[in-house]
């Protein structure tokens, strides 16, 4: 029941993964970078380079992993 | 020697200097770091005038990237020497990066000596600072962890734990006494580089503690038997069987603690001071007193996790925590809230100041208004106005500043409150280090931990401050807008908007705590 929940869990957490990542992208760094000024731009790259990479590849492969099952074995 | 660490075995005279040697130093880590955010303010008026614009862009990249970027470099730089070379030697190392980098920014002259070198040495040792603190915790928490017996692991890496809170602790307190100490003239001028200054006394004296002690017993069995990896960040993040653990680690542990560790500290103070207005000393004063209360907590709960489990205490704090931040920050409100305090009749006192600019033909006016209240809360409102004298200039918008002095019951609530919020990190963060040592084996120990937990809280917790202003902002904009077209207002509240990171944040990362992290404590001899 509880490896179930797990799996379908994993869904749940590429979908965020991908959500995070176009919400860091499309929501808050092309403005940034619209409104220009270093003030705006050093967060854009930063949302855009580091944080939405890491969200949404970080919260994808652990998903996969997820579904994978791969997280059975722990208890 | 047997890496099967009994109790009985563990000496526990030598078991109290490792602990003391790693804490000591780390604790001066965490203060050296923290000074650099608490003298931002003079920080920017020496090295980085905010009307050279490339000196602004070097404070933003000083700012942002040795809280973001820095740290998680210097956890994966560090942590594969630590897994390579040793945890002693690496720790050693971070601790005199991070001495030598404080220590000279307490030198360097200012933008108006040196010009445009004096930001760039600055932003260069604010970067070395990130990366030495991207490498000590991780390796003091590997070091105390594999030297502890084995039912005490929590209870023995609490004390690095403390550390964290303590160094911000100490370094509100030094700066208020060298404040107290001096004139603000003089503070400005000198003061401010004496907390940097002393950082070397302190780094000096833990180096020579360091220095004596010896490498961990499970590090040097793992090198005798030959198992020390040739690439630690291969067998890491390349293969599966723990990469997910270093997934598992950030996702369902390290960040939701980040946001409630910087929500309850960086947050509260930024909400006491910038939202409810409360004069600096005081809001410090509230903030090193809910410090000073709650610090021991993080050694209980790091014992409690050794009898109950890591998970158990870690999302009870996390669950609580999202639970009632937005009425305790509701309360924060209130209590600074002088439209619901009752004010001294005909205690009103008004002030009206006029300076001429210098070098300039325009005046300053400031009306300064002060208010007193039943409860002994005062309120101070300075208006203060540009008039220019040249004809056909419009005068420039006047500028309101509100500052709030708190009386004495509404003081010791706030602490409460904020103590409330200590306590919740302490929960979370107490038995932090011994769940992540647990999570990987001795040969990429050092280097897998540390990359979870810099990246948890450089930058999940680091961006708090910067999301929840902006989320806040957003709502208090709307607002304006709203009642400009005459409609109704989006949102009731717009002070505690910003408080949805960390809900949000802690709330998935609670979730993923719940249903994969392993609630039984592990071995951790390979």
């Amino acid at each position: 029941m509880m490896n179930a929940l797990r799996q379908i869990f994993g869904i749940v957490w590429i979908l965020l993964g991908l959500a995070a990542g176009y919400f860091l992208v499309f929501e808050q760094s092309l403005k940034l970078f619209e409104k220009g000024g270093m003030d705006n731009i050093v967060p854009a790259i930063i949302y855009t380079f580091i944080l939405a990479p890491l969200l949404t590849g970080g919260m994808c492969v652990f998903g996969v992993y997820a579904l994978q099952n791969e997280y059975k074995s722990i208890d | 020697m047997n890496s099967k660490l009994s109790s009985e075995q563990v000496d526990k005279k030598k078991l109290r200097k490792v602990i003391a040697a790693s804490s000591v130093g780390t604790l001066i880590e965490w203060y050296d770091f923290y000074i650099f955010g608490s003298l931002s303010v003079v920080i920017a008026t020496k090295f980085f005038p905010s009307d050279n614009p490339t000196a602004a862009f070097l404070s933003t990249l000083a700012t942002f990237a040795a809280g973001f970027v820095v740290r998680p470099f210097g956890a994966l730089f560090f942590g594969r020497l630590g897994d390579l070379i040793g945890r002693k030697y690496t720790f050693m190392v971070t601790l005199l990066i991070m001495g030598f980098s404080t220590f000279t920014i307490g030198l360097i002259p200012g933008y108006e000596t040196i010009g445009f070198l004096a930001p760039l040495l600055v932003l260069i040792l604010r970067l070395l600072q990130g990366l030495a603190l991207g490498g000590e915790y991780g390796g003091a928490a590997t070091y105390v962890a594999e030297h502890s017996e084995p039912g005490k692991r929590g209870y023995r890496t609490a004390w690095i734990q403390t550390t964290a809170s303590l160094g911000l602790f100490i370094s509100l307190l030094v700066i208020l006494a060298t404040k107290k100490s001096m004139s603000a003239e003089a503070f400005a001028n000198f003061g401010w580089r004496i907390p940097f200054l002393i950082s070397i006394v302190m780094v000096g004296i833990s180096y020579f503690i360091r220095k004596n002690m010896d490498e961990s017993p499970m590090f040097e069995k793992a090198k005798q038997e030959g198992k020390i990896v040739a690439n630690p960040l291969k067998e890491s993040f390349g293969k599966k069987l723990n990469f997910k653990f270093v997934l598992l680690a950030l996702f369902g542990a390290t960040m939701g603690q980040g946001v409630v560790w910087y929500t309850g500290q960086f947050y509260a103070l930024s909400f006491l001071q910038k939202v409810a207005n409360i004069e600096f000393e005081q809001s410090n004063y509230i903030i090193a007193a809910s410090l000073a209360g709650g610090t021991g907590f993080f050694i209980f709960f790091g014992w409690l996790s050794d009898k109950i489990g890591r998970k158990a205490v870690m999302l009870t704090g996390m669950l609580l925590a999202i639970c009632t931040y937005r009425p305790i920050y509701q309360a924060m409100y209130e209590a600074a809230d002088v439209s619901l305090k009752t004010e001294v009749a005909g205690s009103k006192v008004i002030n009206t100041d006029y300076a001429m600019i210098p070098n300039s033909v325009d005046l300053k006016k400031t009306v300064k208004t002060e208010l007193s209240y039943t409860d002994g809360s005062k309120l101070t409102l300075e208006q203060s106005s540009l008039t220019t004298m040249f004809p056909g200039r419009n005068p420039k918008k006047p500028e309101i500043k509100r500052i709030v002095h708190v009386g004495s019951s509404s003081f010791w609530f706030l602490i409460l409150l904020v103590f409330i919020q200590v306590l919740y990190v302490t929960m979370v963060y107490g038995p932090i280090a011994a769940f992540l040592v647990e999570m990987f084996p001795t040969a990429i120990r050092y280097t897998s931990m540390s990359l979870p937990y810099h990246i948890g809280n450089g930058i999940f917790g680091g961006l708090l401050p910067a999301v929840a202003t902006y989320l806040a902002a957003k709502a208090s904009t709307a607002n304006e807008v709203a009642v400009a077209a005459g409609q109704a207002i989006p949102y009731d509240k717009p002070y505690l908007e910003g408080l949805w990171y960390p809900i949000i944040i802690g709330g998935v990362c609670f979730v993923i705590g719940l249903l994969y992290v392993n609630g039984k404590d592990k071995e951790i001899n390979d």
